[in-house]
């Protein structure tokens, strides 16, 4: 990542409380605001400096290993009517474009003079990425999972631990990823002075979702530099999977100032949205306050957090970073469901066009990109040029895509 | 003056602090939690804090969680809870309520205030909401007279208690410990530096809670706060009962001990 591209933390937006429009700020414990401005201002510092600037970007280069290539899928492309250049995130170190943030973070920590990190997790993801930068920096680690999630994700439980990491079963409300948020919310509030909350995503009180943009941006940047060198111009589109929405926010920011990009963002369509059955937050839910900001949220009539749904447990929540409500509000970028059927299409259409086995969540950036191809040609009259965010790898969903279609020799099936 | 402060200058008039004590609503009925905050309120609980029983209670410990947890379950909607208020304010003890903010955003936080207000409650105890959020919030207890309770902490600078402390109305809510709501065994030293820190800057009445589970307990914090909050131990007394009987016996008599501990600072 260049200087330039951290020379500005938080661009036009969001403002200095952490709104984007209407969306976003601090909806927290009074005991926490302490905390967030100190985070607030060393993540500030940090982006100036030129010291933090380099260790991160040297990290990120030597650890991580990016830049990640702009890859030309030419049989995918021939499938789909577009050529689409895929953002290989799935090949940096631990397998997704979280390590970028959990670096971030960690370096912040250790400036901060924080000996201990915590962390939730759904899948286990931003778990084994919190706990391998916790190893790195000499950090103690706390990750909270849900019970339902860790009996799901016996492999990733475990290669926490391997990674000297505590996993905490979170046996509260629904046992899954936004009870693990709000137990860790909770160790944070009791441990403040030594511990920094390691948030996954793009979302939580300010400055989490700007300064995890920040951190992850470099997706974006690299992307853009990367299709002009490789086409001579933009694309006519980036697509990307929005759970929480950090990956989609590292792609997007850099494009955000080019109109002739038309930015989408693919939530979890589950069964579908007009079943009780999807993620869909943006699509299928409506503005209110969830884990400490305002966004979409998927919620009854009296304002109770509902379970979302979706066979992509990284896209299983049941809210959305404020910055993407704003961006679907300002009609800058375009949000559309995907659903697990199609989504589980467009991962064996790669699977089977480019020897590359995507994460399910990515999948769903693939399978909106194979809907949009067509319209868009239509649309330029030409064959439209799409960069997909591949933010991650399908290791970790063997064992899922395998039972979805039903390729599970018995006993590795259970 | 609001009917919390009334009560807080009377209890001062005696030379005691006022017992506050929570119970969700609807837990574990809505007729359940009039019977329970019915016998708080007869055993000598001054003022009675509801709590609207939310999905993700991240200031509220494994006590007060299950227990919303169960009202929910049971269907309670926030409409419950304006009727809970009502019949418990009819005790003539002051109500005032506690929420976390999306239910009040989602009922219409003017709607909210206007029906809280006609319920006959006094006013809002907002855990997560700081006044830098709360403009529509601001304007509406203006307009209904009611009472606002944000949170102060240990942490907090001097900066922003005086900030947040301009903005409360009726009484301060000093979190007595970093942490989440639940019984302990000791109370925190935290507390009264930071009941002094809240004196400096207003007259307001500053209520302690977080941790407080026996008379005993209550009496310490009686020495240097006005008001004694407590939540987790009442709640349990219903949680454990084998029966309503039970639960009803078992909060009296520690409500009891509890009013008799904020009159023995």
């Amino acid at each position: 990542m260049s200087a330039d591209a951290l020379a500005t933390p938080a661009g036009q937006f969001p403002d200095t409380a952490g709104h984007f429009g209407r969306f976003g700020g601090r909806f927290v414990p009074e005991a926490l605001v302490a905390a967030l401005d100190e985070l607030d201002g060393a993540w500030r510092t940090a982006m100036t400096d030129e010291s933090f600037q380099a260790e991160f970007g040297a990290l990120l280069r030597d650890y991580a290993g990016t830049p990640s290539l702009l890859y030309s899928a030419r049989r995918f492309s021939a499938r789909i009517g577009a050529r689409v250049l895929l953002k290989r995130e799935d090949l940096n170190h631990t397998g997704a474009h979280k390590v970028r943030n959990v670096l971030g973070q960690a370096l912040l920590t250790k400036r901060m003079g924080k000996t201990r990190v915590i962390a939730e997790t759904g899948a286990g993801q931003h778990g084994v990425a919190t706990a391998t930068a916790a190893a790195l920096f000499d950090l103690e680690c706390v990750v909270y999972m849900g019970a339902v999630d860790i009996e799901r994700q016996a492999l990733n439980v475990a290669r926490m631990r391997m990674l000297g990491a505590t996993v905490v079963p979170v046996t509260a409300g629904s046992r899954t990823l936004k009870d693990a948020m709000n137990e860790a919310m909770r160790d944070w509030v009791a441990n403040v002075d030594k511990t920094h909350y390691l948030i996954g995503t793009a979302a939580g009180p300010h400055p989490f979702p700007a300064m995890v943009r920040d951190f992850v941006r470099g997706i974006g940047d690299e992307a853009r530099q990367q299709c002009l060198d490789l086409t001579g111009a933009l694309p006519d589109a980036v697509t990307a999977c929005v759970g929480g929405g950090s990956n989609a926010l590292g792609i997007f920011h850099a494009f955000v100032g080019d109109p002739g990009v038309r930015l989408y963002g693919f939530e979890a369509g589950g069964a579908g949205v007009d079943t009780d059955r999807h993620a869909a937050s943006i699509t299928g839910g409506r503005s209110g306050v969830l884990h400490g900001t305002r966004t979409f949220v998927l919620q009854n009539a009296d304002g109770q957090t509902v379970e979302s749904h979706s066979i992509s447990a990284g896209l299983d929540y049941p809210g959305v970073g404020p910055e993407h409500a704003w961006l679907h509000e300002t009609g800058r970028a375009t949000y559309l469901p995907v659903t697990d059927d199609e989504a589980m299409a467009a991962f064996e259409l790669l699977c089977r066009t480019e020897g590359v086995i995507p994460a399910i969540e990515s999948a769903h950036a693939l399978a909106g990109t194979v809907a949009i191809a067509p319209k868009l040609a239509a649309e330029l009259g030409r064959e439209p040029v799409i960069v997909v965010n591949l933010s991650g790898r399908g290791d970790k969903d063997v064992h899922p895509a395998g039972d979805y279609f039903g390729i599970l020799d018995k006993e590795s099936a259970r | 003056m609001s009917r919390i402060g009334v009560a807080f200058d009377k209890a001062r008039a005696d030379g005691r602090a006022v017992l506050v004590g929570c119970m969700p609503a609807g837990f574990p009925t809505v007729e359940g939690s009039i019977a329970a905050m019915t016998a708080m309120v007869e055993a000598g609980v001054d003022v009675v804090e509801v709590e609207i029983p939310y999905s993700d209670p991240v200031m509220d410990g494994p006590v007060i969680q299950r227990a919303s947890d169960i009202a929910l379950a049971g269907g309670v909607r926030t409409a419950d809870t304006l009727r809970i208020i009502e019949a418990v304010a009819a005790t003539g003890a002051p109500v005032v309520t506690m929420t976390y903010w999306n239910p009040i955003e989602q009922y219409g936080v003017d709607a909210f205030a206007r029906d809280l207000a006609s319920a006959g409650g006094t006013g809002l105890i907002t855990p997560d909401l700081i006044p830098e959020e709360a403009d529509e919030w601001l304007a509406a207890s203006d307009a209904y007279g009611l009472d606002r309770t944000f949170l102060v902490s240990p942490s907090s600078t001097d900066a922003r208690l005086a900030m947040t402390v301009s903005h409360c109305r009726g009484f301060v809510y000093a979190t007595a410990l970093m942490g989440v709501t639940g019984a302990r065994t000791q109370t925190s030293d935290a507390a009264p530096l930071l009941v002094s820190r809240v004196r400096a800057v207003t007259d307001l009445p500053v209520g302690v809670g977080l941790g407080v589970s026996t008379g005993a307990q209550a009496g310490t914090v009686a020495g240097y706060a006005d008001g004694v909050i407590v939540g987790s131990a009442l709640v349990r007394c219903v949680l454990d009962a084998p029966d309503q009987a039970a639960g009803l016996t078992a909060l009296r008599t520690l409500s009891a001990d509890l009013a008799e501990g904020v009159r023995t600072p």
